[in-house]
């Protein structure tokens, strides 16, 4: 492996060899409030969000297949609004992208913070 | 000699010295599958770009709206908004779950032999139907571009260079042919976008001005002929800027809607895709490249209008033979000779990096799930399930090649929507559930898996793509019906045999890895 790797988890790095010989207390991280609390709060970006983004795409190819006139509303020449509606799909893929790594980041502090209370407690 | 000929050759001669360099780093059974998971976030990005964008995405849809007008950017959409699913709900969980393949994830929990053996299935299924389809795409445009150079030869030509690459070079090579297209492609792309453009003084009014002249007209039931539709009625006339002229009538709509959800579920099922988050070091990693992809894939469907409406426009549907020839024509009449001889490279490039991730796919399914798991129960050195994985690959390959030349008349939209339809009606439940659903058991795993698969193909076999207008089956997209019927195959076969104990025991484990990335995969 001559090549330069990414940062490794100092979590991840102390399992190496994968034949794990402390494996973690996996039921006892489980139950631990902060882990609980990290999973609700992916859950609580992560449904909206899906949901959002589902019913957006949908809402297009709706109106597109089945009220192709309403779509074909000239907004800018003969710019019409299935153009820009498709062009819009785009831009809401990139937003909820961004959003979601803006919270991912705070995920990743929760879940570090837990990591080095498992480790702290086993050593 | 040839310029496009010599185009061609240049891109060999630097995936082979690419190959070269990577064979030299690529030992182990992680090299070999996974690049040692030493690719950078951004890397991998640019590589799930190029893995991802195919001649289908290039050439066809360039082709689909230079005949169609609007609905061809439909495809171009949905491709796009899919990658929200893999961000979203698949990649990091995969990434920190499993090891090489997508049946690690569906394996951790339930070990059984016949879990693995179904997931490698439906990997080989997809992976197969995928790669014939660039293989007959890359056949038919080879011979169109370099009439010298015969359908088969062509076929063997690809066949030949992904198999080199991946048997001797692994993912490393892989990832650096993708990394390479990935980057030729948006260059190509974006010359292409910039000279249409200009040709309307960059003014998006005057450009859709001449879009709105173009015309395409369809009759409500069967085709146009010669100018009438078959009840009599005259053929409905619209301009390329309106929806319609691919969608319409009884069926249309639905099959658009059927189409937009294999787009977005299939995708994240995808094997050679979900492969690529295994090449860096860690999930984060994993979400980066995700959204350094969606910027490039973005940018690159988007763009698709300028070379779809600028085919239309400046080139003429009368003056396309074949909807393949829509970009490369256009860049003929744009740039010259030269620039024709580039973007027909670029095309070249494009389907050597996807046979190329396909063939490692399909061959990790085989050496690592089939072979090593199931056969060799996981007993093995690295040494031989390196030795497997190469000698498989070679295999596949060749598979890929006779397939290829056999079918080289088959459809290839047929095969691209089959690839598709079985990733999301049979892949995507069983990862879906397996990460979300603690009662998930084998059961589920294979009637989910078999349904999904058993449906999607038997659907697209009646439907009119295969059967024309007299099909039994409306749509040419099953997803609508075969994706909630692997969902439910999925359910049924759960609820309906005893829950497994250790199974959801594991789920506890499981869940923390996916969420935590303790004990992930290095």
């Amino acid at each position: 492996m001559a090549q330069s790797a990414g940062t490794l988890k100092g979590a991840a790095k102390q399992e190496a060899p994968p034949v794990a010989q402390t494996r973690p207390e996996w039921a006892a991280i489980e139950a631990d409030p902060d882990f609980q609390a990290l999973v609700a709060a992916k859950r609580r970006f992560i449904v909206p969000a899906t949901i959002f983004f589902v019913v957006y795409y949908f809402a297009l190819l709706i109106l597109v297949g089945y009220f192709p006139n309403f779509v074909d509303i000239r907004v800018i020449g003969n710019i019409n609004l299935a153009y820009l509606f498709a062009l819009s799909e785009f831009i809401m893929a990139w937003v909820i992208a961004w959003l979601y790594v803006r919270q991912a980041n705070r995920w990743d502090m929760m879940a570090a913070k837990l990591v080095a209370k498992v480790k702290g407690g086993k050593s | 000699m040839n310029l496009t000929l010599v185009m061609f050759l240049v891109i060999v001669a630097i995936t082979l010295v690419i190959t070269y360099w990577a064979s030299r780093r690529t030992h182990t059974a992680k090299e070999f599958y996974a690049a040692g998971r030493s690719i950078s976030a951004f890397q991998n990005g640019i590589a799930v770009g190029g893995d991802y964008m195919s001649a289908a995405s290039f050439l066809g849809i360039a082709g689909l709206i230079a005949f169609n007008g609007y609905d061809g950017f439909m495809y171009s959409v949905g491709w796009l908004v899919a990658y929200l699913t893999v961000l979203l709900i698949v990649a990091e969980p995969l990434r920190n779950v499993g090891k090489y393949t997508m049946a690690d994830v569906l394996a951790y929990r339930l070990g059984h032999p016949s879990v693995r053996s179904i997931a490698a299935i439906s990997t080989l299924t997809v992976s197969l139907f995928y790669m014939i389809a660039q293989m007959v795409g890359a056949g038919s445009l080879i011979k169109l571009l370099i009439p010298q150079i015969s359908t088969e030869a062509a076929i063997i030509g690809v066949g030949v260079l992904m198999i080199v690459y991946v048997v001797f070079g692994g993912m490393l090579a892989t990832t650096w042919v993708q990394i390479i297209k990935a980057v030729l492609l948006m260059l190509g792309t974006i010359f292409l976008s910039i000279m249409v453009l200009a040709q309307f003084g960059f003014s998006f009014t005057t450009f859709f001005d001449a879009i709105a002249k173009v015309t395409g007209s369809y009759c409500l039931t069967g085709a146009v002929t010669n100018g009438a539709c078959a009840d009599g009625t005259a053929p409905i006339v619209k301009n390329f800027t309106q929806p319609g002229i691919l969608y319409h009538g009884l069926w249309g709509p639905l099959d658009l809607i059927s189409l937009g959800l294999a787009l977005i579920l299939g995708t994240a099922g995808l094997p050679h895709i979900l492969m690529r988050f295994y090449t860096v070091p860690t999930a984060k990693a994993a979400r980066t490249s995700v959204v350094w992809a969606m910027i490039i894939i973005g940018s690159f469907y988007i763009m698709t209008t300028f070379l779809g409406f600028g085919a239309a426009t400046l080139v003429g549907k009368a003056n396309i033979p074949n909807t393949n020839l829509a970009a490369p024509l256009l860049a003929q009449r744009l740039g010259g000779d030269l620039f024709l001889a580039f973007i027909a490279a670029v095309a070249f490039a494009t389907i050597l990096a996807v046979v190329a991730g396909l063939t490692i796919a399909a061959s990790s399914a085989f050496a690592h799930d089939l072979w090593l798991m199931v056969i060799k129960k996981g007993r093995e050195d690295e040494r031989e399930q390196v030795q497997v994985a190469r000698i498989t690959s070679l295999v596949v390959g060749a598979l890929a090649i006779i397939l290829g030349i056999v079918l080289k008349n088959a459809n290839v939209a047929f095969l691209v929507g089959l690839a598709f339809a079985v990733a999301a009606s049979a892949n995507l439940p069983a990862i879906v559930l397996s990460i979300f659903w603690r009662r998930f058991n084998t059961q589920g795993v294979i009637t989910g898996m078999i349904t999904g698969l058993v449906a999607s193909v038997g659907l697209i076999l009646i439907s009119p793509t295969f059967m024309g207008a007299s099909a039994p089956f409306p749509l040419t997209n099953p997803g609508i019906v075969s994706i909630p019927l692997g969902f439910l195959g999925a359910y049924l076969g759960t609820v309906l045999t005893p829950a497994d104990q250790k199974a959801e025991a594991l789920f506890g484990e499981m869940d923390v890895r996916a969420n935590t990335g303790l004990g992930a995969e290095v």
